[in-house]
């Protein structure tokens, strides 16, 4: 119902202009070419059916490859819902959809939290983590009274975020914050990147964990054991979606004494940790793009994996480990630079 | 002194016999749902000779005798349903053979299946015994002697069909053993000889005591892992078990639906799990059972869902503890079930009666399966949590575990390992040849009534 | 009492060690029955309570033979696991405060109220055989713990640790005859009143005295004493300190060509979570063999000596725990096995000679002392 007061600003005419249709011409998983994509593109703003919208692994990196500031992704997801095209099977949507529904077990979890606040996302594991020098003072909010539900793109279900979205910063808002910390890129990049395209007052900052952390460490800059180790980054999805924060993170190893090495897939070519292709229930292409993924770490002689996404973490730090890399979270590694137990 | 008690202690020693009313309460009651009922004596013999002893004992006195392992079936099976003395079978527990390549182990019937698990991994680790999702306390022949499942039982049928020998001691006192090792030292094989284990199996000790067992062992692999194929429409997941179980690419395959949490509800998940001594062997029977269901995931009725670590540590664990941590749903301590033993195509009807069911009496459910070899036949438990504490709690519990007795016969399956209640359920419906025949055998075997009475009692 | 004694399933996991080798509750192991089993037990607490049954010898045995040795929380898998012990403990607690518990436990219990010790020996017998200067406000505190004050195992024992600490230069001192009684057991008995006034005695003594660290050579004192209201003092369990000593070189250690398997105290493993010290200073000593049982760190299976029963003994016989594990140590083909427990040290003693075995009992710092002493 609320969801139709959304729309999202898209330039049909940027698109029509476009000298290099990036967004699909760079996918990494559909193999476009120039005139492909233009045929595509063409159909897409005119909200026809495409190939695009069936096949698409929805990693989100379209939205960073328009340098237009154009939409393609959230057009991709507003189109498969529209026609019902579903990139998982119906049980899979499911029971994501049931998972995001607020439980009245939700709500003591943020009772009493004052700022600084950092939420949790649905993430209560990393409760025991988010101590120590780095998290002195913060308290923490997590439930799906706080969940931000982006992760519907991947599902189809996109007007189900903008449905659920009012109420949860109604919500974080009448808790009277002004500034929340989002450990979980995908909430940070929620109330900024996808409040902005379809026109979803927020009435509060949102922090991301980048900035947090290299504030943070900035301040504990002497009590910093530099760890000279060679490290790959693990980007995720939603960070496609506000690459405008990436720059704290170089900080942040630049603090930490750590490399982040040269290699194929990282940055704007970063490669999907593969839970979204498995759970689309491509898995050919999953076992392929991890191989990939962890070959290059292997090449570029990385030690650490480091992971800024919890469900990247959880899909990928198996198979990183069993090549001989240690996966870890990026607060994590920032606490071990601290002298303290990573957990 | 009581002169039965006298004679136990004679028998036993006197450590381990008991007539105190705490050892009584004890072994009064199971952690289900059953009516405590006492028994006079509780004693735990250690070897073949003392358990003959006192079946000879209780013949002369005419008391009853009722064998028990760890107590876990939940039904009421070794509450003693007319008093009497009940064997705590436990002090067997020596596993007095391992035969590596002949894949058997010779084992008493008080070991427990955490006993033999670790005896395995410490003696035979390429060999495994079919594991059931009991605790680790239960023991090996309780579960062959209720024709119990395990993680292997998909691929080679119930747990009693992987019995290799037997002993046991008759209702007169008599040592029988059955199988090879009737004739030789060995003991690999119950067959080509007249299927005797048939008269000990299924029968709730009401044909004598099992005090050793022949149990064949498998290969087992050094890795293994879970995929969960969920699916909406219960009609589907015979269709999908038929396909899994036609790769032969499985051990084992579980089903679960249950309403909380919320993200499984209106969801059923069916576990499929792999094992393979290298990565490539896994990955080759993963990609199989893929294929095998490609065309369900490609019309989106069904997909694997996405496991994190957590929750695959918690699938792999053997046993699962999990299913034993679903007694403290309601913080009560207790849950109950049926396990209904039926065909796999009749998996949406009992689906649809246990929602009933429970919404009918008003009670929590939860919906775990197994199949059982190549999709003969599965296991379908309708369970419910119950609050030991309440009591309006457990009668509810105890009704919709009636009724889902009921809908089991209604169905046409088969319940499993049912209480003393419920097979009087199955004997009304059961062709009066069978039943006479059940009579007669007992009749025979135990002239003096005197084996766990109150169990297969056929009043004609 | 606020105990949800109805939530147990009496599923028997609390019956085993971790990868179910074997029975690994002392009292079940002993007794076989179910209701010695923590499940059984519980429900039979339940009972009591309920007053579905009354009060006996055979419940009272059932009840005070629990040792505490707190295998059934570690292996429980419901979410009320940690308050299991606890649970019984109230039991004890009722039971003693109704005038019901067995007069062998009433007495253990009167003779630390007033003589502060277990055996109601005399105070003025506590330092005797100690030739030690008293603490003087000066470096830390060797607490001694009644165990090691009147048992001449346990005497031996800190024997044992006041010379590595006088080899290694340490500065210390004991309370001599003032010592009072750590209050553990009493403790575990339930009888938190007499626990809260031997803490509240201690700590004070402490305070008068400027003690800043006690080092306890049992670790039931190291329990007790963590649980200290108000306590303003590190308490160091001796093995910790000598390891550190070790690790600073301040013991020179020569070979020893001996096989050892080392026994887990309850209440430092279980309890306190220290596993790796006694470990760590058995592998530093040169040609020392460390093997293990196979129950060991959070599997390992109790000597039967705890809540009292190292002196009311209420599990003794050929299949006492402290036998059983005897057996075990042997099975490891190690001639020594290694304690870190003045109590343990007794219950191994006695269970060797009964076992008629050739295995030696010795504490850690006996070993170490012997491998200073090689120099």
């Amino acid at each position: 119902m609320q969801s139709q007061n959304f729309v999202l600003k898209f330039q049909k005419e940027l698109c029509e202009t476009c000298p290099t249709y990036d967004c699909l011409t760079r996918c990494q998983y559909l193999n476009i070419d120039t005139k492909t994509a233009e045929r595509e593109i063409r159909k897409l703003l005119n909200g026809e059916d495409s190939f695009v919208l069936h096949e698409c692994v929805t990693c989100y990196a379209c939205e960073e490859y328009c340098k237009r500031g154009n939409h393609p992704f959230y057009l991709i997801t507003d189109l498969q819902e529209k026609k019902g095209i579903l990139p998982a099977p119906k049980p899979i949507v499911k029971q994501w959809v049931n998972l995001g529904i607020p439980d009245k077990k939700d709500i003591p979890h943020f009772y009493g939290a004052e700022e600084p606040v950092i939420s949790l996302c649905l993430f209560p594991d990393f409760v025991n983590s988010i101590r120590g020098k780095l998290f002195q003072g913060v308290s923490i909010v997590l439930g799906r009274h706080f969940f931000c539900n982006l992760v519907y793109l991947h599902f189809g279900k996109p007007s189900l975020i903008r449905e659920r979205l009012p109420k949860i910063i109604e919500n974080i808002a009448s808790h009277g914050f002004k500034e929340v910390v989002f450990f979980h890129d995908e909430c940070y990049s929620t109330f900024t990147s996808y409040a902005d395209a379809y026109e979803i007052k927020v009435p509060f900052r949102p922090v991301h964990l980048f900035e947090y952390l290299y504030n943070r460490l900035k301040e504990l800059k002497d009590e910093i054991k530099p760890l000279n180790v060679r490290i790959a980054y693990q980007r995720n999805c939603s960070t496609r979606l506000t690459p405008q924060k990436e720059h704290y993170l170089d900080k942040i190893f630049e603090l930490l004494g750590v490399e982040r090495v040269e290699r194929k897939y990282d940055r704007e070519n970063a490669l999907c940790c593969g839970g979204i292709i498995r759970g689309l229930q491509k898995l050919d292409l999953f076992v392929e793009v991890q191989k990939k993924n962890v070959e290059d770490m292997k090449n570029a002689k990385a030690e650490y994996c480091v992971f800024n996404c919890p469900a990247c973490y959880s899909s990928l730090a198996e198979r990183v480990r069993k090549e001989g890399i240690k996966p870890i979270m990026l607060h994590q590694l920032c606490k071990l630079a601290l002298r303290e137990e990573p957990r | 002194m009581d002169k039965i008690y006298k004679a136990l202690a004679e028998i036993v020693g006197e450590e381990f016999v008991s007539n105190r009313k705490e050892e009584l309460y004890i072994y009064s009651r199971d952690s289900g749902l059953s009516e405590p009922r006492f028994p006079d004596y509780v004693v735990m013999p250690r070897t073949v000779e003392e358990v003959q002893k006192i079946i000879q004992l209780a013949n002369k006195e005419k008391i009853h005798v009722v064998p028990a392992g760890a107590s876990l079936s939940l039904s009421g099976l070794t509450i003693p349903q007319k008093g009497g003395i009940v064997i705590d079978m436990r002090r067997m527990d020596r596993i007095l053979e391992l035969n590596r390549k002949g894949r058997y182990v010779v084992l008493e019937a008080g070991v427990t299946q955490g006993k033999l698990q670790a005896f395995l991994e410490e003696n035979a680790p390429d060999l495994c015994h079919s594991l059931p999702e009991a605790p680790p306390s239960a023991t090996v022949v309780g579960n062959l002697v209720i024709h119990g499942q395990g993680n292997l039982t998909q691929a080679y049928g119930f747990n009693s069909s992987m019995i290799s020998g037997l002993e046991v001691v008759l209702p007169n006192g008599e040592i029988c053993r059955i199988g090879s090792c009737s004739l030789s030292p060995y003991w690999f094989s119950i067959e080509p000889l007249p299927y005797l284990a048939g008269l000990f199996l299924g029968w709730f000790g009401t044909t004598g005591v099992i005090t050793k067992v022949g149990l064949r062992l498998y290969p087992k692999k050094k890795l293994r892992d879970v995929e969960l194929f969920v699916l909406e429409d219960p009609k589907l997941v015979s269709e999908v078990i038929y396909r899994v179980t036609h790769t032969e690419m499985a051990e084992d395959i579980t089903t679960v639906a249950q309403p909380y949490p919320l993200m499984f509800q209106g969801t059923i998940m069916i576990g499929i799990y792999l094992t393979g001594d290298t990565e490539e062997e896994l990955e080759f029977k993963r990609r199989l059972i893929w294929s095998s269901l490609s065309d369900l995931i490609k019309a989106k009725e069904g997909g694997f869902m996405a496991l994190t670590p957590d929750m695959k540590v918690g699938l792999l664990e053997k046993p699962m503890s999990s299913l034993t941590r679903s007694a403290d749903i309601l913080k009560g301590g207790g849950f109950v079930y049926c396990g209904a033993i039926i065909p796999i195509e009749k998996f949406p009807e009992a689906l649809k009666k246990l929602f009933e069911i429970a919404e009918r009496n008003g009670v929590t459910f939860a919906h775990t399966g197994r199949v059982i070899g190549r999709g003969h036949c599965m296991m379908f438990a309708f369970a419910y949590p119950f609050n030991r504490a309440d009591l309006e709690s457990m009668e509810k519990a105890k009704r919709a575990l009636f009724d889902s007795y009921v809908a089991t016969l209604e169905i046409g399956g088969v319940p499993w390992k049912p209480g003393a209640e419920e097979q009087k359920l199955i004997l009304e419906r059961m062709d009066k040849n069978s039943v006479e025949l059940i009579k007669r055998i007992r009749e025979l075997l135990d002239p003096n009534k005197i084996m766990n009475p109150g169990n297969w009692e056929v009043e004609l | 009492m606020s105990m949800e004694l109805h939530r147990c399933f009496r599923c028997g996991w609390c019956k085993l060690p971790s990868d179910f080798v074997d029975y690994n509750c002392p009292s079940y192991a002993k007794f076989r029955f179910e209701s010695f089993s923590p499940g059984g037990r519980l429900w039979l607490i339940r009972a009591w309570l309920n007053g579905e049954l009354t009060w006996s010898e055979n419940f009272a045995k059932i009840l005070f033979s629990c040792v505490a040795c707190k295998n059934c929380a570690e292996q429980c898998k419901m979410r009320f696991k940690d308050e299991i012990v606890d649970w019984i403990t109230s039991a004890k607690s009722s039971a003693i405060e109704k005038g019901l518990a067995p007069p062998k436990v009433r007495d253990f219990l009167e003779n630390i109220a007033k003589h502060g010790n277990p055996w109601g020996l005399p105070r003025a017998q506590r330092a005797s055989w100690l030739d030690l200067n008293k603490f003087e406000g000066e470096g830390d505190l060797l607490y001694i713990g009644c165990e090691c004050a009147y048992e001449e195992r346990g005497q031996k024992m800190a024997k044992n640790v006041i010379e590595l600490f006088k080899v290694a230069g340490l500065s210390f001192g004991t309370l001599g005859n003032e010592e009072e009684c750590d209050g553990n057991e009493a403790y575990m008995l339930g009888e938190l009143g007499l626990f809260q006034e031997l803490a509240s005695k201690n700590t004070q003594k402490f305070k008068e005295l400027g003690v800043k660290k006690v080092i306890t050579i049992s670790p039931h004192a190291f329990n007790a004493m963590k649980k200290y209201p108000d306590r303003d003092f590190e308490v160091l369990h001796f093995t910790q300190l000598l390891l550190e000593l070790i690790q600073k070189g301040k013991l020179k250690l020569s070979e020893l060509d001996l096989t050892v398997t080392y026994h887990d105290p309850c209440f430092l493993g279980r309890h306190n979570g220290i596993y790796s010290e006694p470990r760590k200073i058995l592998k530093s000593i040169p040609g020392l063999k460390l093997v293990e049982m196979k129950r060991n760190k959070e599997n390992s299976f109790c000597c039967g000596g705890g809540s009292g029963n190292f002196v009311f003994d209420l599990l003794s016989g050929s299949e006492s725990p402290a036998r059983l594990r005897v057996r075990e140590a042997l099975n490891t083909g190690a001639e020594i096995l290694a304690v870190a427990c003045p109590i343990c040290k007794a219950m191994f003693e006695d269970a060797v000679k009964d076992e008629g075995s050739d295995l030696e009992v010795k504490d850690i710092a006996e070993i170490l002392l012997s491998s200073t002493k090689m120099l």
